[in-house]
């Protein structure tokens, strides 16, 4: 399991050295660099020259790669040529949010999914079984910004309970989770309702194996044999879907935050993509592919946590 | 049938949604007997010992009653089968490949049985638990107990089966298949210690198969299962010398070799087994029979000639010393 878990980790730098390298190179490769986004197509040579002399983007390649990812080792993003901020700061900024929102939102699937999955999936072949599996179609089939609205409708204009939008920071601690409680719901509920799904086949497939009439012949009941053998062996392919539910949800709040009005990590992605920030976006790509690396190396570590076939075979 | 009865069958019906699989089958094994019950894929043997288990799955239901220490097990609720699954009635399933939980080791495999019907604490369990991995002869038990399932050959794993469902001493043990999914090689040590260890714990053995010589070497008493039914039954040695049933007849030219045409290969039974609920009317076997005829059209009964216990359900019995085919009543 150590020497796994080492072996693994070393997998994960390797990765993301290769990362750091495919990312500076295809911004890199883009047609037209900082210095001709910012001056327009009727610039003069010499002023992009003069331009590009003080980015320092003129340099060649190399120097610049290593200059940037030796930058990065150190925490540090550059400083953004087109808007003048230091670029670590930004995304961490947004990070605050966008990373609490996920949590959050993930948190309340799996508190929606498991327990109403393993539900679904015990009861597959009565009424309330199809009544919850249609429930989580539903949930799957309604688009989040309409969920959105719909929310601030009742809960912020309605009742006046919660904020209609807007993040105004940390620092006002209650204010920060108001602002984020409607949004983490809408993402529990779309990242939810498609995590159910994934629980109670796995529930339902699990408890037709084998070992579960094994265990039912030693005197164990359903529900016994359901939680002492049928959950764990459930629990892995879940935990693969989690991870890429994580994954995708890092830049896929983007319409949560666009309805919420949340300065998260997806829309700042989105404006310094428009505005040509490129060294933003470069900073910002490279965090998200490190977050998923991240993300996966956590994923594998559990497997072999949960699993002994794939401890025997490391 | 000798002895104080340990498990008594009676008229058991197993229906698949409205289609009898098992249609009335009585049975009885005397304590500390070994009753074997053959039969081709398809005949209903499994889901007789499922439904003795009462684990039958979702769209199947038994009826009839089979009696266990005084008590129509049919009749128990899921809770009360629970108390007896495991502790007075235990099963040895085919695919010890898939039979155990991959997450969990082998040794709380075998002591959560104890713990839940013996109501031992952690420690007592699977100490036990060891001595079971010993009984069943498996190699350093104490290190085989904190093993997980991939790590054990097919043959081990098997033995594990085998100690969680001797775990609690039962006075029933059902093995349905227990050797089929295992190497030649292994299969004969396997039968030898399920053998020894049933004779040793007194318990009543049904044993499954659709392997004539597996019963002969282990088995005393032996039922041959058809479409549903018992086709013969009686002495296991008896039946598998003269057979008076010409299905018995036909598995066992097609597994012994004695038998053989001339032409070096084993016979085979013609036709195939019907899939269920396409069986014939009146006797089940008439379409793959060669001694079938008119009479057949009616359902025979299980019944023994006079001086003897073997019992065949069929209307032309072959006779002792006559050949197969033969003594067709003319129709």
């Amino acid at each position: 399991m150590v020497i796994y878990f080492v072996r693994r980790l070393a997998i994960l730098a390797v990765s993301l050295f290769a990362a750091s390298i495919l990312v500076f190179t295809m911004l890199a490769l883009l047609p037209g660099d900082q210095a001709q986004a910012m001056l327009g197509v009727n610039a003069t040579p010499e002023a992009l020259e003069a331009l590009r002399e003080q980015f320092g983007t003129n340099r060649p390649f190399t120097e610049r790669y290593l200059d940037w990812a030796g930058g990065l080792i150190r925490g540090d993003f550059g400083i953004s040529p087109l808007s003048g901020v230091s670029v670590g700061s930004e995304i961490a900024d947004k990070l605050g949010v966008t990373v609490p929102l996920i949590l959050a939102g993930m948190t309340l699937a799996l508190l929606i999914a498991v327990p109403l999955g393993i539900l679904a999936a015990v009861k597959s072949r009565t009424p309330v079984g199809t009544a919850l599996s249609a429930l989580s179609q539903v949930g799957i089939a309604v688009p989040s910004f309409w969920l959105g609205i719909l929310l601030i409708t009742v809960f912020a204009v309605k009742l006046q309970w919660l904020p209609a939008g807007g993040f105004t920071g940390w620092d006002d601690f209650g204010g920060a989770v108001q602002a984020l409680l409607m949004p983490a719901l809408v993402l529990g509920v779309a990242q939810g309702a498609i995590l159910m799904r994934y629980v109670r086949s796995a529930v339902v497939e699990v408890m037709q194996e084998d070992f579960i009439q094994t265990a039912r012949a030693k005197g164990l009941s359903r529900s016994q044999a359901l939680t002492r053998h049928a959950l764990r062996n459930a629990a892995i392919p879940v935990i693969t879907v989690l991870g890429l539910q994580l994954a995708t949800l890092l830049i896929g709040t983007v319409v949560i935050e666009n309805v919420f009005g949340l300065p998260g990590l997806g829309r700042m992605l989105l404006q310094d993509v428009g505005n040509r920030d490129l060294l933003k976006v470069q900073g910002t790509v490279m965090v998200l592919t490190a977050a998923v690396l991240l993300i996966n190396f956590v994923v594998d570590v559990v497997y072999h946590a949960v699993d002994p076939r794939l401890r025997s075979k490391a | 049938m000798t002895g104080v009865s340990g498990l008594v069958v009676e008229d058991l019906v197993v229906k698949v949604h409205d289609i009898q699989a098992v249609k009335g089958v009585s049975f009885e094994i005397g304590r500390g007997r070994r009753m074997g019950l053959i039969g081709e894929s398809g005949c209903g043997k499994s889901l007789t010992a499922l439904a003795l288990m009462g684990l039958l799955p979702h769209g199947v239901t038994a009826s009839g009653r089979v009696l266990l220490n005084g008590r129509n097990l049919l009749d128990l609720s899921d809770k009360q089968m629970c108390a007896v699954r495991g502790n007075d009635i235990a099963m040895v399933f085919q695919e010890p490949m898939t039979a155990l939980n991959p997450l969990m080791r082998v040794g709380n495999q075998v002591a959560e049985s104890l713990r839940l019907h013996k109501g031992m604490n952690r420690a007592a369990a699977s100490a036990r638990a060891v001595e079971l991995l010993e009984r069943v002869q498996l190699p350093e038990p104490d290190r085989t107990a904190r093993k997980y399932p991939h790590q054990l050959s097919g043959g081990q794993r098997q033995r594990v089966v085998l100690a969680i469902a001797l775990a609690c001493d039962p006075a029933v043990l059902v093995a349905d298949e227990p050797t089929t999914a295992l190497d030649v090689t292994v299969q004969a040590e396997m039968l030898r210690l399920m053998d020894t260890l049933v004779r040793e714990e007194g318990a009543s053995l049904l044993l499954i198969t659709h392997d004539l010589p597996v019963v002969a070497s282990i088995c005393e008493e032996l039922l041959v299962m058809y479409g549903g039914s018992i086709v013969e039954h009686g002495d296991v040695a008896t039946v598998f010398d003269s057979p008076r049933h010409p299905y018995t007849a036909g598995l066992r030219a097609s597994t012994v070799l004695e038998s053989t045409d001339g032409s070096g290969r084993l016979s085979t039974i013609p036709g195939r087994v019907p899939s269920l609920g396409s069986f014939p009317t009146g006797c089940v076997y008439r379409n793959r029979c060669p001694r079938a005829d008119d009479v057949c059209g009616t359902v025979p009964l299980l019944t023994a000639p006079p001086g003897s216990t073997q019992r065949a359900a069929c209307h032309h019995p072959i006779e002792s010393d006559q050949p197969l085919g033969s003594g067709k009543a003319s129709a």
